[in-house]
C-alpha cells in the first residue's frame, strides 16, 4: 500500500537538497515500550556498516515500566555518527525523534538551537500533553520557532500501512511505529533500509507475520520521507577514511568485560568462576557470562553481595580464575570479604561499575566517585591494584590485564568502570584470539620446602597451592600472621613485616605496568590529566583547543594503584595541572597527597558525562 | 565427595596439625575435634581432598587444628567461601564449622541459602547458646530471660531453633548430636559425610566458662534419658531411663505416652528419615525441652541433586549444545562489518 502511495506521489515533489556534514547526533526518545533501543541500534549498525565511526549512549529509566507517556517512563538512545574519529556520544543532539510529548519536553533543552525535531503528532492529544506536564500544545505556540519541526502522524501512518492485514489489532500495529520512524530517519540521512530488513528476517525468523509488518512499515517510513513536502533536505555523513582494516563489531563496556573475562580464563587455562549479585549497572556482566557456560564458565547468583565475594574467594582458593562485579553500594558490602582476599593473597578480579552515589544514589547514571572507596574503603592497611578503562572497548584488554596482574602478584585487583563506559558502545576491531598473550598461571605442586607465605623474590607473590594437591595441606585466614610460614601471629614485628611486605608487593606492580603517555607538548603551561570514562570528552576538548592554537598537553591515567612510575616526573613538567573528574576532586586529592603539586579541579556530579564544551571552556579559562 | 580411596589407610594422627590447640580447658570443642579426627580416616577420602572452612568464633578456630586444607574466614561467611570452593572443585569434601552466633546471627542468610541450594557441604553448627570469643553476650539460641553481660535484666529475644531453621530452608540432611556423647557424635559425623548434598548438624556444645549449665538437661545422668529421644530409622520413638515412654500422634500434635501395657509400640510414631515432605522432621524439631524429649540423631535424609552437580550438568549441556567454547567464533558473533 505504502509503496504505491509513495511512487505516485513522489513525482510531485521537488528533489530534496543534499547537505553534507562531518557528524550528526540523533536522539531517539519514546516510552520504554516503544522500541527505542532497537531503533537506535539499527540506525547505528547501518551507519557503522556504511563506514561511519559511531558512539552511542542509552538513557534507560530506573523504573522497569514507569507510567506510559510520562517523563520518568522515557527510554532514550543517543547516537553520534561521523566521518572522523569519535570520542564521545556527542555533547548535544542535532536531531530529536520524539515519540510523545514527554520525549519532546525532556530532550528539548539539550537540543542544538536550530536542530531538527520529528514528533509523532498522534500523541499530542490532551491526555499525552497532560502526562508530559504541558499546559498547552507546544506544537501550536511560538516555543519551537527556532527549530526545524516536522509534524508526522506516525501512529496513523503506521496503521495505514498495515490496514489490509487482517486479524492484526491496532495495538499490535502500533508496536511497529518505531519502524516508521526508523525508515524516515534512514531516508533523511540517505542510508539504505536493507540491513534492517535483513535483521527483521533473522530476528523474527519464526514469526513471518512480524517480519512482514515491520518491513512494510519501515519502507512506508522511508517512502514518506521521499514523498512528504515537509522534508526538503537530506543530510549525508560520508564514510570515515583511513580506518584500520579488519572485521569490526560494536561493544559496550560491560560486553567487553564479559569477553575479557572469558578470554583471560582461556588464556590462563582455568575455568572461570563468576559470583555476583544483581545490581545496576553491573548486572549485564552476570547475564552475559551466564550465557557462555560452554566456555566452562560457572556463574553463581549469590544471595547477597557478601556471599558473592565469599564465593569468589573460595573459588580462587580452589584454583579457578574468579571474578565478581558490582557497583558502589555493593562494593561497600563486599569490603570486609575483599580484605580477606587481601590477607589470603589470592588472585581475583573485582569490577566496580560506578554509578551516582552516595547510598542508593542514581543507579542508572554515571559518576566517578568511588575512586577513594576502592583505594581506601577497607579497614587496616589494604593495598589493592586499581585499573580504570578509558573507553568501552578498552574494557576488553584491561580486564585481561587486570587478571594477569592478579595472578602474577597473587592479589585481588579492582577494575574501575562506570555507567557511561558500561553502556556506551563503540566499534571494536575484533582481534585474533591466537595473538593474545597467554597468562602464566601455574599452581605449585612441589611440597619440598613449601610454606604458604614464602614469596617470589621478584614479585613478592606467594605460591598458589590449591586443595587436592597432596602433601601441601595448609590453613590460611584473616588473622594476623607471620610472613613465610603463614602461622597466626600477634607479634608486633611479624605484623609490621607482613603489612609492609604486602604494601611493597603492590607498589612493585609499577614496574610491570606501562608508563603514562603524554599527548601534546612535553612541557609547558598546562597538562589536562583525566582517568577512566572521561577520556572521550577530555580528548575531544583538548584537540578542539589545540586546533585554536592553545598549547595544551593531555594524559590519561588507566592505573590508579600503583600510579605509573613516571607520573611525578610528568606532573613536574607543567606549570598547571587540570584534573576533570565526575566527583568532587578525588584524583586531585590523591595527586596532591603523592606529589608536590597544586591541581586545578573541574568537577561535575550530575549523573551525566562531561560535555566536550565544558572541558574546553575550562581549558580556555585556565589559559586566559 | 571423592570416590578415590587413599592408598594407605590414614590414622587419626594424620589429621592432627602442628598447631597448639587453644580452647579453654574442658571446652566441648576438644571432644568434637577428637571425633572428627577419628572419623575422617574411616571415610577413605584422601587428606588433600578435604577442606575445612570456618567463620569467626571459638569453634571457628577448628580448621587450624586439622591437618587438611583450611580457611579461617570472616564472621558468618564460611558457607559462601565453601560454596566457591565446591564450585571450583566438586571432588573436594568441604566442611563448614560454625557456631550459633556465626551461623544463625551474622551468617544466617548464607546458612539458609547454602541449605536451600543443596550445596554439597557438611555444616556443623556448634551450639552453646552464648557468644564465647567476645566473652559472654547472648546469642540467637540463648533462652529468653538469659542474663548475660549484654542482657543484665535477661534476654528479651525469642530464640531460634537451629534444626527447625535448617528444615524450613529445605535442607536435605538434618541431624542433632552432642559433644559429650562421643559414640553418637561419631555416628552422626559419619552419616553427614556420606550424605550427597547439604548436611546440617547441630552439635550441643558446652561452654564451660560462660554458659556451663546450658545443656545440663541433656548431660546429667539422672535426667538426660527423660529429655532425649534417640532417632533410629524404622524404629518407634521410645525414650526414658527404662525405655518406658513413647511418642504418639494426637491429631497433628505429638504427645508422650507411657508404655505401661495399655499402649503398645504399634501406636507410636515410627521414625522415617527419608520422607520427602519435611513436615514430619519439622514436627520432630519442634519437640523442645521441657515439654517433650529432644530428638537426637538424623531427623531428615533425602536425596536431591546437589547444586554443583546441577551446575556442572549445565556446563556439560552447554558444551554439548554449542560445542566447547571457541573465542574466535565468540568474538565474531553478532552484527559485524568489514573495513577493507
Amino acid at each position: 500500500m505504502a509503496e504505491t502511495v509513495a511512487s505516485s506521489a513522489s513525482a510531485d515533489k521537488q528533489e530534496p537538497r543534499e547537505e553534507e556534514r562531518q557528524s550528526v547526533v540523533i536522539v531517539f526518545s519514546g516510552d520504554s515500550g516503544d522500541g527505542m533501543q532497537l531503533t537506535g541500534d539499527q540506525f547505528t549498525n547501518t551507519s557503522a556498516i556504511l563506514g561511519n565511526d559511531v558512539s552511542t549512549f542509552p538513557d534507560i529509566p530506573a523504573e522497569i515500566r514507569a507510567p506510559a507517556g510520562t517523563i520518568p517512563g522515557l527510554s532514550g538512545y543517543q547516537v553520534n555518527f561521523s566521518s572522523t574519529e569519535l570520542y564521545t556520544a556527542g555533547d548535544s543532539p542535532q536531531v530529536l525523534v520524539a515519540m510523545n510529548p514527554a520525549a519532546l519536553k525532556a530532550n528539548l533543552p539539550d537540543l542544538d538551537s536550530g536542530g531538527t525535531i520529528i514528533v509523532n503528532t498522534d500523541t499530542f492529544n490532551r491526555n499525552g500533553l497532560r502526562k508530559a506536564g504541558y499546559e498547552s500544545n507546544p506544537l501550536e505556540g511560538e516555543g519551537l520557532s527556532g527549530y526545524d519541526v516536522h509534524q508526522v502522524p506516525l501512529t496513523t501512518l503506521t496503521r495505514n500501512a498495515l490496514e489490509d492485514i487482517e486479524g492484526m489489532s491496532n495495538q499490535e500495529k502500533d508496536k511497529c511505529k518505531n519502524a516508521f520512524a526508523l525508515g524516515l530517519v534512514f531516508w533523511m540521512f540517505d542510508r539504505p533500509i536493507d540491513f534492517t530488513m535483513k535483521f527483521y528476517e533473522t530476528k523474527f525468523a519464526s514469526r513471518p507475520e512480524v517480519v512482514e509488518s515491520n518491513s512494510r512499515v519501515l519502507k512506508a517510513g522511508y517512502y514518506y520521507g521521499e514523498t512528504a513536502e515537509t522534508f526538503q533536505t537530506r543530510i549525508n555523513v560520508p564514510s570515515r577514511q583511513a580506518v584500520e582494516s579488519g572485521v569490526y563489531k560494536r561493544l559496550t563496556g560491560n560486553e567487553a568485560i564479559v569477553l575479557g573475562l572469558v578470554t583471560a580464563a582461556q588464556k590462563a587455562n582455568k575455568p572461570l568462576f563468576y559470583g555476583s549479585y544483581p545490581i545496576t549497572p553491573a548486572s549485564t556482566i552476570l547475564e552475559g557470562l551466564a550465557a557462555l557456560k560452554n566456555f566452562d564458565v560457572r556463574t553463581f547468583q549469590a544471595e547477597d553481595e557478601i556471599a558473592a565475594m565469599g564465593s569468589v574467594i573460595g573459588a580462587a582458593f580452589a584454583g579457578t580464575l574468579a571474578a565478581t562485579a558490582s557497583s558502589g553500594p555493593g562494593i561497600a558490602l563486599k569490603s570486609e570479604a575483599i580484605n580477606l582476599a587481601v590477607v589470603m593473597e589470592l588472585p581475583m578480579l573485582v569490577v566496580n561499575v560506578q554509578r551516582g552515589g552516595p547510598s542508593t544514589g542514581l543507579p542508572t547514571k554515571t559518576e566517578q566517585a568511588d575512586l577513594l572507596e576502592v583505594l581506601f574503603g577497607r579497614n587496616g592497611e589494604s593495598p589493592i591494584p586499581v585499573l580504570a578503562p578509558a573507553t568501552p572497548v578498552e574494557c576488553f584488554n584491561m580486564t585481561i590485564e587486570a587478571c594477569r596482574i592478579a595472578i602474577r602478584y597473587m592479589t585481588p585487583v579492582f577494575l574501575l568502570s562506570d555507567g557511561y563506559v558500561a553502556n556506551n558502545s563503540e566499534p571494536w576491531k575484533i582481534p585474533d584470539p591466537a595473538l593474545i598473550e597467554p597468562i602464566e598461571a601455574n599452581f605449585r605442586t612441589d611440597p619440598e620446602g613449601y610454606q604458604p607465605y614464602m614469596r617470589d623474590e621478584k614479585t613478592l607473590a606467594r605460591p598458589w597451592v590449591v586443595p587436592g594437591t597432596p602433601g601441601m595441606e595448609h590453613r590460611i585466614g584473616g588473622l594476623g600472621k607471620q610472613d613465610v610460614t603463614g602461622n597466626v601471629s600477634y607479634a608486633p614485628e611479624d605484623h609490621e613485616h607482613i603489612i609492609r611486605t604486602r604494601a611493597q608487593k603492590i607498589a612493585g606492580i609499577a614496574d610491570y605496568i606501562p608508563e603514562l603517555e603524554v599527548t601534546g607538548p612535553e612541557e609547558g603551561d598546562l597538562l589536562v590529566l583525566g582517568w577512566g570514562g572521561t577520556y572521550g570528552a577530555i580528548r575531544a576538548a583538548v584537540e578542539q583547543v589545540q586546533g585554536e592554537g592553545l598549547e595544551v598537553a593531555r594524559a590519561h591515567l588507566r592505573h590508579l594503584n600503583p600510579l605509573p612510575r613516571n607520573l611525578g616526573n610528568v606532573l613536574g613538567r607543567y606549570k598547571q595541572i587540570l584534573v576533570p573528574e565526575l566527583n568532587l576532586g578525588q584524583l586531585a586529592f590523591l595527586l596532591q597527597g603523592h606529589f608536590p603539586v597544586r591541581v586545578i579541579k573541574l568537577n561535575k556530579v550530575q549523573g551525566r558525562p562531561f560535555q566536550i564544551r565544558e572541558v574546553a571552556d575550562k581549558i580556555r579559562e585556565v589559559l586566559r | 565427595m571423592s570416590e578415590a580411596v587413599a592408598e594407605s589407610k590414614l590414622t587419626r594422627k594424620d589429621f592432627v596439625s602442628d598447631q597448639e590447640v587453644r580452647w579453654c580447658p574442658g571446652c566441648g570443642d576438644y571432644a568434637i575435634l577428637a571425633q572428627m579426627q577419628k572419623v575422617l580416616p574411616e571415610l577413605g577420602i584422601p587428606r588433600e581432598n578435604i577442606v575445612f572452612v570456618s567463620g569467626i568464633g571459638c569453634s571457628s578456630r577448628f580448621p587450624y587444628y586439622m591437618n587438611t586444607y583450611g580457611v579461617h574466614s570472616i564472621h558468618g561467611r564460611a558457607p559462601t567461601i565453601a560454596t566457591g570452593i565446591k564450585s571450583a572443585n566438586p571432588d573436594l569434601s568441604v566442611w563448614v564449622i560454625t557456631g550459633d552466633g556465626d551461623g544463625l546471627s551474622i551468617g544466617g542468610n548464607h546458612l539458609l541459602h547454602s541449605l536451600r541450594r543443596n550445596v554439597d557441604l557438611k555444616i556443623l553448627l556448634f551450639n552453646n547458646r552464648i557468644y564465647g570469643l567476645t566473652k559472654g553476650q547472648y546469642s540467637p539460641t540463648s533462652l529468653q530471660g538469659h542474663r548475660t553481660k549484654s542482657t543484665p535484666m535477661g534476654s528479651i529475644d525469642y530464640p531460634l531453633n537451629p534444626i527447625s531453621v535448617a528444615l524450613s530452608a529445605e535442607a536435605t540432611f538434618v541431624a542433632r548430636t552432642q559433644d559429650t556423647n562421643t559414640k553418637h557424635l561419631s555416628m552422626v559425623l559419619q552419616r553427614a559425610a556420606e550424605h550427597k548434598g547439604a548436611a546440617f548438624v547441630e552439635i550441643y556444645q558446652n561452654c564451660v566458662v560462660l554458659n556451663p549449665t546450658a545443656w545440663d538437661h541433656t548431660t546429667k545422668a539422672d535426667v538426660r534419658d527423660d529429655n532425649i529421644v534417640f532417632l533410629e530409622e524404622g524404629k518407634p520413638l521410645i525414650f526414658g531411663k527404662n525405655l518406658d515412654k513413647g511418642i504418639r500422634m494426637n491429631g497433628t500434635e505429638p504427645e508422650i505416652v507411657s508404655l505401661d501395657g495399655d499402649i503398645t509400640e504399634d501406636e507410636l510414631v515410627v521414625h522415617q528419615e527419608g520422607r520427602e515432605n519435611a513436615s514430619y522432621a519439622y514436627m520432630l524439631s519442634r519437640m523442645e525441652y521441657p515439654s517433650m524429649p529432644l530428638p537426637f540423631g538424623v531427623l531428615r535424609s533425602v536425596d536431591k541433586p546437589s547444586y554443583t552437580d546441577m551446575m556442572f550438568d549445565q556446563v556439560e549441556a552447554a558444551v554439548e549444545a554449542k560445542g566447547a567454547g571457541d573465542l574466535n567464533s565468540l568474538f565474531n558473533a553478532g552484527d559485524t562489518w568489514v573495513v577493507d
